[in-house]
């Protein structure tokens, strides 16, 4: 398993990065926080683009910046996906795949030139120039251009945000099989926990210039003493579900979480499949006793594991476990006084929606 | 008709803006990307012979050529001939002259491109160099037909600092507009009417090629 490991001091005019920690790296790891919290700046540093900081960077035991030494960008092995993209005008899209292939050590191992083009559907475009080229087709040919480089290491820097939401979707897709198709660790920057959510293995949660949380994704997503990050309302919990059964009439697919069944709209995904399931913190009511005669479809039984109150606000977080998994409330702490909720609490959690991550 | 001042012209604006172009790419990138604290000073010199009068440039390189000290005798021990009143002499003032005029079409060209290319060709494996030639060179070929061709043209229409540093040898520093200067001195019209218009409709092509080439180029960049 890949290791990177960061000691960093920086400033940057009245900005200061503070990183010191090793993270391991396997499949995807997300570089998730606010605006101007230092991602990016994070991911130049490691890039070896960045001449400002000093520290100290490795990556799998061999140094890339310690003192005065750094090792160039060109010599690291970690390719940077820019959010400008940054094809190169003056060559078409097979041109600019050929610059990285060209110039991929040939000791290192890499996929397949063709196996790279399939999976990133270019083989149309291999003569386009990359001024004709839409958005998510000049992302896609950029990600194809950094494989080919042969990387050691991946760094995506908000590869989606200058897309639709249409093209977003497919390009997840692809973005979400890199690592296990090409055996690259990827460290992906974003601001939008809907794509943490969906791609990250381990979240790395970064505020002002600091990393104040690491762990698996699923695990830092229902801290409770991390509302505030994803401005607020957005924080949640992540559920592995299965897909048992289609129900054509009601245009539903029931799911199974544990023990328990949810139901959704219609999925088109096949018996037995694996979907992740975000269920928004906000988007969870509470009831003490099962109710009946109510809209909601989904309902599960847990226990309180723990409640967090801040002072200032008319909301508390409730987590909850549910065989295993685990759920967040966002109610109102009147809610929580009238319910008499405790840790320790057996309560029904009704799930207004539940938003699809694959 | 004698041809001998065009054959002269053209070897002179030829080798000058070749020099230019190979000496004139570093320091182009240099004013391009340099944050040192000198850099405004050396894009104030290397700006200077727009706004000199050529007498003034002629004047203190023919202090600087003479073969009694410094560095005039320096190239005449070297050479065994004087730079003042001689072809090389000429290449020297054409270089200091026309500088300018190729170093600021290829710092803009540079500018313009910024360093993401650079970037993104690093984080592929590509060195410095490799990167300079491969991307920002490419990129740079507007700037640097711009360059070529002003540093030509501006080269074939200098006068003054010739006159100053060159005189008037037939076959070695007579030059086109020198040789004007000497027909129209000794009356002799036909003569200056011939080479005139030779250098007025070269000079108004020159100027189109570059206008046309920024005007069709333009929206691709980006």
């Amino acid at each position: 398993m890949a290791q990177l490991t960061l000691d960093l001091q920086a400033t940057l005019g009245d900005f200061s990065l503070q990183v010191d920690d090793q993270l391991q790296m396997d499949g995807i790891t997300a570089l998730f926080g606010p605006s101007g919290s230092g991602k990016s700046t994070l991911l130049r540093i490691i890039a070896g683009l960045e001449t400002r900081a000093t520290g100290k960077v490795a990556f799998n035991g061999e140094t890339w910046q310690h003192a005065r030494m750094r090792v160039p960008a060109h010599v690291r092995g970690a390719t940077l996906l820019f959010q400008d993209v940054r094809l190169f005008p003056h060559l078409d899209v097979g041109g600019n795949l050929d610059y990285a292939a060209r110039r991929a050590p040939p000791s290192r191992d890499g996929a397949d030139r063709h196996d790279i083009i399939r999976s990133l559907e270019l083989d149309n475009l291999l003569d386009r120039r990359t001024q004709t080229l839409s958005g998510g087709e000049a992302q896609r040919v950029a990600i194809a251009r950094a494989l080919l480089a042969r990387p050691r290491l991946l760094l995506m820097d908000e590869p989606l945000a200058a897309l639709d939401l249409g093209r977003r979707a497919r390009l997840l897709d692809r973005i979400e099989e890199l690592p296990r198709r090409f055996g690259i660790p990827v460290l992906y920057v974003t601001h939008a926990i809907d794509e943490v959510a969906r791609l990250a293995d381990h979240t790395v949660l970064m505020q002002s210039g600091r990393w104040i949380a690491r762990g698996d994704t699923a695990d830092i997503l229902e801290r409770l003493d991390l509302p505030d990050l994803a401005a607020g309302s957005d924080t949640g919990a992540l559920l592995n579900a299965t897909v048992a059964s289609h129900d054509d009439a009601l245009a539903l697919t029931r799911l199974t979480v544990g023990s328990w069944t949810l139901s959704v709209p219609a999925l088109n995904r096949p018996a037995g499949a694996e979907v992740r399931l975000r269920v928004r913190a906000r988007d969870v009511a509470l009831a003490t006793e099962r109710p009946s005669a109510i809209s909601i479809r989904n309902v599960l039984e847990g226990r309180v594991l723990e409640i967090t109150t801040d002072g200032q606000s008319p909301y508390a977080e409730v987590l909850i476990d549910v065989d295993g998994s685990h759920l967040r409330a966002r109610i109102t702490r009147a809610s929580v006084a009238e319910l008499a909720l405790v840790a320790g609490s057996r309560v029904y959690a009704l799930i207004k929606s539940i938003a699809l991550d694959s | 008709m004698d041809f001998t001042p065009i054959w002269l012209t053209l070897r002179l604006a030829g080798l000058t803006t070749a020099i230019l172009l190979v000496f004139g790419t570093p320091l182009a990138w240099w004013l391009a990307h340099s944050r040192a604290r000198a850099a405004p000073a050396v894009e104030a010199l290397t700006a200077l012979p727009l706004v000199l009068p050529p007498t003034v440039l002629g004047f203190y390189l023919l202090l600087l050529f003479n073969p009694q000290a410094g560095f005039g005798a320096f190239w005449l021990e070297l050479t065994g001939q004087t730079l003042s009143f001689s072809f090389s002499g000429l290449v020297v003032a054409s270089v200091l002259y026309s500088l300018p005029f190729v170093v600021q079409p290829l710092q803009t060209a540079f500018q313009m491109q910024g360093r993401g290319p650079l970037e993104a060709a690093a984080t592929l494996g590509a060195t410095p160099l490799d990167a300079f030639f491969t991307v920002a060179s490419p990129l740079a070929l507007r700037g640097y037909l711009s360059a070529a061709v002003l540093g030509f043209a501006h080269t074939v229409g200098e006068f003054g600092v010739v006159l100053m540093v060159g005189g008037n040898i037939p076959g070695r520093t007579q030059v086109i507009s020198i040789a004007i200067y000497e027909e129209v001195e000794t009356l002799n019209y036909a003569q200056a009417h011939q080479w005139s218009a030779i250098l007025l409709v070269f000079s108004f092509l020159t100027l189109l090629l570059v206008y046309g080439l920024n005007r069709r180029s333009a929206p691709r960049v980006g």
